[in-house]
């Protein structure tokens, strides 16, 4: 499964060669923008707040990493009638990280850059509020935009027709998962001779509608603290906290990043995914293996791998499983653990490629973010969570672990 | 150290079609679909799935659909959606189709589902609930039932297909709008091509006859109000069309790798040769005239499937039946296949079935695995008057019978994406 390989695959180009990062973009509940954002996890800032989008007075959960942002400071006016919150923000990350790239697909040949993007509940306000039209007022009250607003590929959709790319255009759910299936996604595409791709999730639509629904997982935090809303890997972890944003990425062919003499942030080096068996079947959960493919799939050992980026559910179960299958992997605190996401809460489509976001930014700067200072780790003997303060370190691959509720596991290993 | 991949031939890994189960308008299963298809009868009717007296396009393609004859239980009919029921019948008849089940290895084994609109028809109706028909916007948790976060993420019915088909390997959701149903099989076809499984379990559903997604097209006129004829009021290609039909079903294949399927002596529908998809970059509603995306898209698929224009028997067109679908998707044809885009047989379906969003490019490539199956061309049904712009043989009311080495099957949806598969025959010397 090596890049150099696989060459006929998804499209019918020619290229291949290892796919490299040239671009990021941030938009996340302690920081919007690259920058912004890495010093809030640096210093251990957090996002997650009391909402105060709606009165959540009467819900079992008043707790998120909500992103508020002034829309008209960073949109053109005639995007945001059409727009939910969400496709706003992946907008902006959009906008970012293609700057960031120093690449601009207007100028690029036709069909030569293209989106990937991970979804979940798609833009659930705007539905919420057409909902609401539809049934207060009747169905000629419904928006005209309605239509694509809501549906789940929405944020691709938007992004290729603002910055004009026509090459391939797709959206994936895996909740959580999605996020680097979107990556590996771009990926191929890149490897088939698309000259550029933008990938990731951007997500996050907080109403009381969406609240209601994620509620009804069974694994959000009812904690009213939000210092101890959500403390993956702690004996006290009662939960996640939901949150908004994510990160989108500019994906090129290392050859060409190299001709157009492009900043390299890192490489994507491997990946797989894999799915749990039904509950009670008696077999072993599909993480271990995610981990193991995406290392092969890199052509790496466990002991090439500096830092692991978990998945950090926040569910005794949850973490009690990924603290097992990483000391299995990596061997007892054979390895860094950190999980940012602490910070943030779980940005559904979006928290996954944030987390590669911060592998790169960790790969770059020699350190690495750390977990909430709250987080006491009741996993110490297995897992090398670091916590509280950042961790300086040479780094030279790192891996990010994502899990989707319903039984989804991916891996990812980004090299610099 | 030498990866795993170095022992792996270079030769690229080929993916056929074993397996078909469909719900469609007009009957559950392939061999009534075919039946219906064939026959040029059209599956569309006033709505009775809700009152929609108040709206404006008040007919639809819907599934007689009875859950318990499907063989779900009375809990599964109870937390499901009806996307996800139609999902779990059409994977179960496919599963069965290709007598895969027992030689499968969970591990290389995989699930990709598309769809539009998800489980839209459970939110509309429990939104009613928890908002007291909208009086409230602070929604109430007391009264919501305990499945809206499966309802929420459509990924869902992924799960379910998967702990079905006791699959382990990669598993997910394609979600590209209209699209849906063709990119999901391509992508599927890419992880096996790609060596992360050798058996996908993939097609696309989508219910989504509700009184929000008939208010959304109703909002852009988009949907035919011919209410007065609903069994002709989808007319691809004839001059007096004047929007979808809005349709529902699903259709899932079993895709599995050429040398697994040929070891275990499996039946072979079809060869996915080739696929690919384009953004148009223009609109999240509207089509630049000109057809250049789709025919890019078109033109890739070619190359993948190494074929030539004149090598396509057959083109199952997306053919909606709106004003300027049909029109732009002419273009497409002429641009991408120049002059054999005249000498082709072009057919829609939607005009028997509908449109049925997400689900419909998976029920097209169902129809194009079963016309290399049974050589025979599905009709254009309704097509009376031809719209002069639309000026390619779309093969009026009537099925033809014809070899078919090699079928083409597009697609074009909001979010700007235009999408093409290649089917191949079996029989077909591969390129």
């Amino acid at each position: 499964m090596t890049t150099s390989t696989r060459t006929v695959s998804g499209d019918a180009g020619t290229g291949s060669g290892p796919v490299v990062v040239t671009g990021l973009g941030v938009a996340a509940p302690n920081g919007l923008g690259v920058e912004e954002y890495w010093r809030a996890a640096l210093a251990g800032r957090s996002g997650i707040a009391p909402i105060t989008r709606f009165d959540p007075a009467g819900y079992s959960v008043r707790i998120a990493g909500q992103l508020d942002i002034e829309p008209k400071k960073h949109l053109p006016g005639r995007l945001l009638p059409q727009t939910d919150h969400m496709t706003r923000l992946a907008l902006i990350a959009a906008e970012e990280a293609l700057a960031d790239a120093g690449a601009d697909p207007k100028e690029m040949p036709a069909h030569a850059a293209g989106v990937v993007t991970a979804a979940s509940g798609g833009g659930f306000e705007f539905g919420q509020r057409e909902l609401e039209a539809l049934w207060s007022k009747g169905g000629n009250h419904v928006s005209a935009y309605q239509s694509f607003a809501w549906f789940y590929p929405v944020n691709t959709g938007q992004v290729s027709i603002r910055h004009d790319m026509r090459g391939p255009g797709s959206a994936l759910v895996a909740e959580q998962a999605g996020g680097l299936d979107a990556i590996s996604k771009a990926c191929r595409n890149v490897r088939a001779g698309t000259a550029l791709m933008l990938a990731g999730g951007v997500d996050g639509s907080l109403c009381p509608w969406s609240l209601v629904c994620m509620t009804k997982s069974g694994r959000l935090s009812n904690a009213t603290d939000p210092d101890r809303a959500y403390l993956p890997f702690d004996a006290a972890a009662s939960g996640h906290v939901p949150g908004e944003g994510g990160a989108l990425l500019v994906l090129e062919a290392r050859a060409a990043a190299r001709e157009r003499g492009a900043r390299i942030l890192g490489e994507i080096a491997g990946y797989a995914s894999t799915f749990d068996p039904r509950p009670g079947s008696g077999r072993e959960p599909g993480l271990r293996r995610a981990v193991e493919l995406a290392l092969a799939d890199a052509r790496i050992t466990a002991a090439d791998v500096d830092v692991v980026f978990a998945d950090a559910a926040g569910v005794p179960d949850l973490d009690r499983i990924e603290a097992a299958t990483l000391a299995a992997v990596f061997g007892p605190r054979g390895v860094p653990v950190t999980a940012p996401k602490s910070l943030t809460g779980r940005l559904l489509g979006g928290g996954a490629s944030l987390d590669v976001a911060s592998a790169l930014l960790g790969l770059r700067d020699g350190v690495i973010p750390p977990t909430a200072a709250a987080v006491h780790c009741a996993y110490a003997d297995e897992i090398d969570l670091v916590t509280g303060a950042p961790r300086e370190a040479r780094l030279g691959t790192a891996l990010i672990v994502a899990r989707g509720y319903g039984g989804f596991n991916s891996a990812l290993v980004v090299r610099r | 150290m030498p990866g795993i991949s170095e022992q792996r031939p270079r030769e690229p890994r080929r993916v056929v079609v074993t397996g078909v189960g469909v719900v469609a308008p007009g009957g559950i299963g392939t061999k009534q679909y075919w039946e219906l298809l064939t026959s040029g009868t059209t599956a569309t009717r006033t709505i009775s799935l809700f009152d929609a007296t108040p709206f404006r396009s008040r007919i639809a393609a819907e599934c007689d659909f009875d859950p318990i004859a499907a063989g779900l239980s009375r809990r599964e009919i109870r937390r499901w959606d009806r996307t996800t029921q139609f999902a779990v019948v059409a994977a179960r008849e496919a599963l069965a189709d290709s007598g895969a089940v027992g030689e499968m290895d969970p591990h290389r084994t995989g699930v990709m589902l598309g769809t539009a609109c998800g489980m839209t028809q459970s939110l509309d109706r429990e939104y009613a609930v928890v908002s007291d028909q909208g009086a409230t916007w602070l929604v109430d948790e007391e009264h919501a039932v305990p499945y809206l976060y499966d309802y929420f993420l459509p990924s869902s019915m992924a799960t379910e297909i998967a702990w079905m088909a006791e699959a382990e390997g990669p598993v997910g959701v394609v979600s590209t709008g209209c699209t849906s149903g063709l990119d999901v099989v391509g992508h599927a076809v890419d992880l096996v091509r790609d060596g992360m499984a050798d058996v996908m379990v993939a097609g696309a559903s989508d219910a989504a006859i509700s009184p929000i997604t008939v208010a959304c097209f109703d909002a852009i006129k988009a949907t035919s109000p011919r209410n007065d004829e609903p069994e002709s009021a989808s007319r691809p290609f004839d001059r007096t069309r004047n929007g979808f039909v809005l349709g529902e079903g699903a259709a899932v294949f079993v895709l599995e790798e050429y040398e697994h399927a040929r070891r275990r002596g499996a039946h072979v529908y079809a060869e996915v040769a080739g696929h690919a998809s384009r953004c148009n970059a223009y609109s999240m509603t509207g089509l630049r005239s000109d057809g250049k995306e789709m025919a890019d898209a078109i033109g890739a698929a070619l190359g993948q499937a190494r074929l030539n224009p004149h090598d396509i028997d057959y083109v199952n067109a997306h053919g909606s039946a709106t004003k300027q679908n049909d029109r732009h998707e002419t273009a497409a044809f002429k641009l991408s296949l120049g002059r054999h885009a005249y000498d082709v047989p072009v057919s829609s379906i939607k005009s028997m079935i509908g449109h049925s969003l997400g689900a419909i490019c998976s029920l097209e490539v169902a129809a194009c695995a079963l016309a290399i199956e049974h050589s025979v061309i599905p009709p254009t049904a309704n097509l009376n008057e031809p719209d002069p712009e639309c000026d390619l043989d779309f093969v009026p009311l009537v099925a033809r019978e014809r070899e078919l080495g090699a079928v083409l099957s597009v697609a074009s949806g909001f979010g700007g994406f235009q999408s093409a598969i290649v089917l191949t025959s079996p029989g077909r010397k591969a390129a």
